[in-house]
């Protein structure tokens, strides 16, 4: 096992493009470092970010929000204003796991793992949100939607390394999340479900239904033109299009998106119970 | 594999080892350092008996990779106090008291970031602790009474 | 502090400060750690081990069945499970080679080196399913162990009943989840082995080191170290662990430490009984039970190991708090091609009265009676007679128990306001329900004569006094327990008494740490002994106990002063193993415990709302201890009703890691209200029953009935996770 720790991003840039592989490049490890010792890292090599200058931001403007590559959900919950104005960060960010986790687990580590059931990805994606990816050769932004293009597969590049997150600040009208877990904590999500509303539209996303957290265009466009459901089948039937839940050790296909669409009929009734419309 | 020379602030002490390069911090603490109060109940991050305050904040330390800790202050369950140990030992918190040294210094740590709990009930703050014995009411009261020595009680009920 | 007062455990603030020694925070100079290399599959016959040729091997002390120098078995009830695996095997990760290395990293490397190849045989999967002749494994049929209770004539009241219900119940395996994992370091010395380790029995596994290293009790020296947690799975499975670790020291001729990671521990270790009951009930015009007939099967897994006391128990309290004429239980424990099942908390007892409470409900609702009412008419009162003829003596109005358990949980009202709450909800439903039940305290039957129990209570030059038994701590309280006895018996403070560490050089065998017999059982034997101690000082100088005892020690140089007791079987109590009739326990604690809960629709979940155990314990020794006792075993048993799911692949258990076997955190569990009554028992200190098992065994119906209400349909099987909740209404109108 090797361990490259360079203490600025240009040489972990250059570290990363190197040609006889890219190491692997470890945060708060909340994710590699699961069952440690009964790892083969004989033939690793990982590059340590966590001396690397400056990849710890949180910054909040009238227009956006800036989330560095290190930032921790921790970091996150802590900062009032940031939590303030995305309630729905602030939220995903108390679900992960507990608190020994949201100490050491960053939003940017959560996208490059690239888990189907990842939480903060989950809240992100129905905030626009965008990542910045720096290599030696450019930096560039690519949006989250559209981020990912498999099980585990994304459009970032092996030398390429997530620095930041950017959100847009929005007036929300509406903002929800749910997580089912196996229980009310430290729990990977069986089924998780993001919606927002603002002038740009209806974002719904769901994680732990299709091999990466995914947007439900079907529903949004049923949404952004008014349509009400009158039973969680109907609202399911839209959803098919975007998802397909497989059965794994933690639940089956059939819960996952009975479920999920049961959550989302049940939310948008009360909605419409207390609004008097969409 | 050649070993890692590490330099880190342990309970207030500078300390240096030779490790090797692939331990985490748990096993730093328990086999160079002599400080086995941090249990291995699980070695995924789940089960919080092996938390440890790093730079001033509870982390799974089996989650923490050695070569990370260079330069940094870690905080065990053996430098915690009698303020937080007695009134936890009062409510019956430990029982078998493999869970017991991770509770301490989850209780140690909101005792010194009680504004944690603006945002979050005692049960929420403890749930990154799994403890088999207690069922928990012993814990919650023990750590409300940490905080609140007025609020020694041990759970409802009593003999009838 | 004596009886009933609320002294803080003696090792808590150990504990609390991380001071207190596990197995694995024992540093030895020149340790090697070991490992266990397993069978890949469910049953087969090996036919050759491949060794990559790529590893060090002359590095690795190597260990196989061939180096046990005794008999290859592992001591139990009987002796077919071997210590390691020769050429059959009849589980997934049945322990074949042991690997010891100075390194963990060289030693997983090993261990990841060695490759089992095997003819595969057919595997028993399913206790219920017909068997085919070359899946017969033990016996004729597989059957470890049958058990008839018979109570009048069955037939004569099926035929005349007003109503006939049956019901078939199912509840799953369970994982123990000690946060400790299990481990057990072993020493070879010119006089003997040494093995210090986490356990619940240190004369069980002296027993088994004994058999399998060939060697006498005084060449063997167990020791306990600090437990983390057991709660059954260290009662057994220890001597496993002892065996490999004590046969690698005795290769290695250097002291090996095997310490399970948690996947391994979930993997290969013991877990309770899953099990399958059916009732049919037969019922009078007036809602009384005049016939049960019930059938029980116990998954035992590959070896016979508890099964057959496990069984026993179950059987003992399948027709639970209730008094019937007519009955008979047929209970058998299965042979299946898992890992073998052991004890757990209950031992049989939650598996039964899971059944038993469930179906009490189902009949009450079929029959339109509430359910409390429905019980009330069929508890038992004083003098009526149990399933195998035991006379109800306890003295406990157990319908009035139930009905003060029922204020507590505000009852009435609650099903009232639920009533209104789900009619008007559109996703949430709540629900309240009980389960009345009892646990016997001691071993069952004839078990505590047997046993022989003995135990010492030292008085030392320093006027202290020791209290040795094989009694471990391990989380439940035994070391403070045990000492307030002796304390109370001889008017002591808590510093002149100490509870030793069991080790079996020093302490006599009390018998294990099971059964909730620890307090009652045990706990009369240090009084006894202690009294045996006071009347040897008696005559001594001085006015307080331990001013005599130095006197004496100043009297009789070099000597030991040794008060003695050894388990008598109360003249009163007659049990026929043969026939299983008779005093099963001496006598039995006594609950009703009334959950309430709420299930929500959109997601399947269920959570528990309020709890409220209500039981009669005799005296309670520690109202903190035993309290934490109560809401431990709750919440252990809510856990086996609602989330751990023990998931099976080729027999094992596949969902190996606390991410994906869910217990109960904090936030999952409501606070757990204790309610304690005092019916004294001559059979334990100050009138003391055991209650170590009682919490685990009335909260899984409970909280199950409560679904039951809230949902108004009837479930019959536990772990009810929402995957199983969402097919089980599917069908039904549940918007």
């Amino acid at each position: 096992m090797k361990v490259l720790q360079p203490d600025n991003l240009a040489d972990a840039l250059q570290l990363l493009a190197e040609p006889d592989g890219a190491p692997v490049p470890i945060a708060g490890g909340t994710d590699l470092c699961v069952h440690w010792p009964a790892r083969d890292l004989d033939n690793t090599r990982f590059l340590d970010l966590s001396r690397v200058a400056g990849l710890s931001r949180l910054t909040l403007t009238d227009n956006a929000l800036e989330i560095g590559a290190r930032t921790t959900y921790w970091d996150l919950i802590c900062a009032a204003d940031v939590a303030k104005a995305f309630p729905l960060l602030a939220q995903a960010a108390r679900l992960v796991g507990a608190i020994q986790i949201q100490t050491r687990g960053t939003w940017a580590g959560n996208i490059a793992n690239g888990s189907p059931a990842a939480d903060g990805v989950l809240a992100l994606m129905v905030c626009d949100a965008s990542i910045v990816l720096q290599s030696v050769r450019e930096t560039r932004e690519a949006p989250l939607d559209g981020f990912f293009t498999g099980y585990k597969q994304s459009v970032r590049r092996p030398d390429e390394l997530i620095v930041a997150i950017r959100l847009p600040r929005r007036a929300y009208t509406f903002e929800w999340l749910a997580k089912v877990g196996a229980r009310r904590a430290q729990a990977i999500s069986k089924v998780g479900v993001a919606m927002t509303r603002s002038e740009n539209g209806w974002r719904v996303a769901a994680n732990s239904v299709a091999p990466f957290v995914c947007r439900c265009r079907a529903l949004e466009a049923a949404l952004n033109a008014g349509r009400t459901f009158t039973s969680p089948q109907n609202v399911r039937s839209l959803l098919s299009a975007d998802v397909a839940a497989i059965t794994d050790l933690r639940s089956t296909a059939e819960y996952r998106e009975r479920v999920l669409s049961r959550l989302i009929f049940y939310r948008l009734a009360e909605l419409d119970r207390s609004s008097g419309h969409v | 594999m050649t070993d890692l020379d590490l330099s880190f602030m342990l309970n207030g002490k500078p300390v240096r080892l030779h490790v090797r390069p692939d331990a985490r911090l748990l096993d730093v603490l328990r086999y160079d350092c002599g400080c086995t109060g941090a249990k291995e109940g699980c070695g995924e991050g789940e089960c919080g008996a092996c938390t440890v305050l790093l730079d001033g904040l509870p982390v799974n330390s089996c989650l923490v990779p050695a070569f990370q800790v260079a330069g940094r202050s870690v905080e065990t369950v053996e430098a915690v106090g009698p303020e937080v140990t007695g009134p936890l030992n009062r409510t019956g918190t430990a029982q078998c008291g493999a869970c017991s040294p991770g509770i301490v210094v989850m209780t140690r740590w909101l005792r010194e970031h009680p504004e944690v709990l603006q945002d979050a009930t005692l049960r929420q703050f403890m749930s990154g602790n799994l403890c088999r014995c207690t069922g928990y009411d012993s814990v919650i009261a023990g750590v409300a009474s940490v905080l609140d020595p007025k609020e020694a009680t041990g759970g409802e009920g009593a003999s009838a | 502090m004596g009886i009933g007062e609320d002294r803080p455990r003696v090792d808590g603030l150990d504990k609390l400060r991380g001071a207190a020694a596990y197995v694995d925070d024992l540093r030895v100079e020149g340790v090697l750690h070991g490992a266990t290399v397993r069978t890949p599959a469910a049953r087969g016959q090996i036919t050759q081990i491949h060794f990559d040729p790529g590893i060090p091997w002359n590095e690795y002390v190597i260990v196989d069945h061939r180096d046990v120098p005794g008999k290859n078995h592992v001591a139990s009830i009987e002796t077919d499970q071997p210590a390691l695996v020769e050429t059959e095997f009849r589980h997934k990760h049945e322990p074949v080679l042991l690997l010891a290395h100075r390194s963990p990293a060289a030693l997983r490397r090993g261990v990841q080196g060695v490759r089992v190849e095997y003819e595969p045989l057919p595997a028993v999967e399913d206790p219920l399913a017909g068997l085919t002749s070359d899946r017969i494994q033990h016996g004729p049929d597989n059957v470890f162990k049958r058990i008839d209770i018979r109570k009048g004539d069955v037939n004569a009241a099926f035929a005349r009943a007003a109503h006939v219900i049956e019901g078939e119940y199912r509840t799953g395996a369970q994982e123990h989840a000690y946060i400790e994992p299990q481990g057990m370091l072993a020493t070879s010395e010119p006089d003997g082995v040494v093995v210090l380790g986490s356990m619940q029995c240190p004369y069980y596994v002296l027993k088994s080191l004994c058999a399998a290293l060939g060697r006498s009790e005084q060449e063997i020296r167990v020791i306990q170290t600090a437990t983390g947690g057991a709660f059954g799975g260290k009662e057994d499975y220890p001597s496993v662990i002892a065996i490999h670790a004590a046969l690698l020291a005795l290769k290695a001729g250097a002291p090996v430490k095997i310490i399970y990671d948690r996947q391994e521990d979930m993997a290969a270790t013991t877990k309770r009984h899953p099990s399958w009951v059916r009732h049919r009930t037969a019922i009078d015009e007036a809602g009384r039970l005049i016939g049960v007939e019930s059938e029980v099967v116990m998954d035992a897994g590959a070896y016979v190991t508890l099964s057959p006391v496990v069984l026993s128990r179950g059987v003992l309290h399948a027709l639970g708090p209730y008094a019937c004429e007519n009955v008979h239980i047929h209970g058998e424990a299965r042979l299946t091609n898992s890992p073998p099942y052991g004890a757990f908390r209950g031992f049989g007892a939650p598996q039964t009265l899971f059944a038993l409470e469930r179906h009490m409900d189902a009949v009450a609702r079929r029959l339109d009676l509430d359910p409390a009412e429905f019980r009330r008419r069929n508890l038992l009162r004083d003098g009526d007679r149990m399933a195998t003829g035991q006379v109800y003596r306890d003295g406990v109005d157990l319908a009035r128990l139930m009905d003060d358990a029922l204020e507590h949980a505000a009852y009435a009202q609650r099903r009232e306001e639920y009533r209104r709450f789900n009619a008007s909800h559109p996703y949430l439903r709540r629900g309240i329900a009980q389960a009345t039940f009892m646990h016997g305290a001691g071993f069952t039957g004839s078990g505590e004569t047997m046993l022989a129990s003995e135990v010492w209570v030292e008085g030392h030059a320093d006027g202290t006094v020791e209290v040795l038994t094989a009694n471990t701590e391990m989380g439940q309280g035994a070391f403070t327990v045990l000492a307030q006895v002796a304390a109370d018996t001889l008017g002591l403070t808590n510093e002149q008494v100490k509870v030793a560490v069991p080790d079996t050089h020093r302490v006599p065998n009390s018998g294990p740490t099971v059964a909730s017999r620890t307090t009652m059982v045990v706990g009369k034997l240090v009084e006894r002994a202690c009294l045996d101690l006071a009347a040897t000082v008696d005559g001594a100088a001085g006015r307080s106990f331990c001013e005599k005892v130095r006197a004496w020690h100043q009297a009789h140089p070099g000597k030991r002063l040794v008060g003695r007791a050894k388990y008598k079987t109360p003249p009163e109590i007659h049990w026929d193993d043969a026939t299983y009739q008779g005093d099963a326990y001496p006598c039995y604690a006594w609950a009703t415990y009334v959950a309430a809960v709420e299930v929500d629709l959109r997601t399947y979940g269920v959570q528990v709302t309020d709890f409220v155990a209500f039981q009669e314990v005799g005296r309670v020794i520690n109202p903190t201890l035993a309290r934490g006792q109560i809401q431990g075993g709750v919440a252990q048993a809510i856990g086996w009703a609602l989330l751990e799911d023990v998931v099976l692949k080729d027999g094992a258990m596949a969902n190996t890691q606390f991410a994906n076997y869910i217990i109960p955190t904090s936030n999952d569990l409501p606070p757990i209200r204790v309610f304690f009554e005092e019916q004294p028992t001559p059979y334990g200190p100050g009138g003391a029953k055991g209650i170590g098992e009682l919490p685990m065994d009335g909260p899984a119906p409970a909280v199950i009935n409560a679904v039951c209400d809230a949902l108004q349909t009837s479930i019959h099987e536990i772990p009810l996770t929402p995957e199983r909740l969402m097919q089980h209404l599917d069908g039904t109108d549940h918007d």
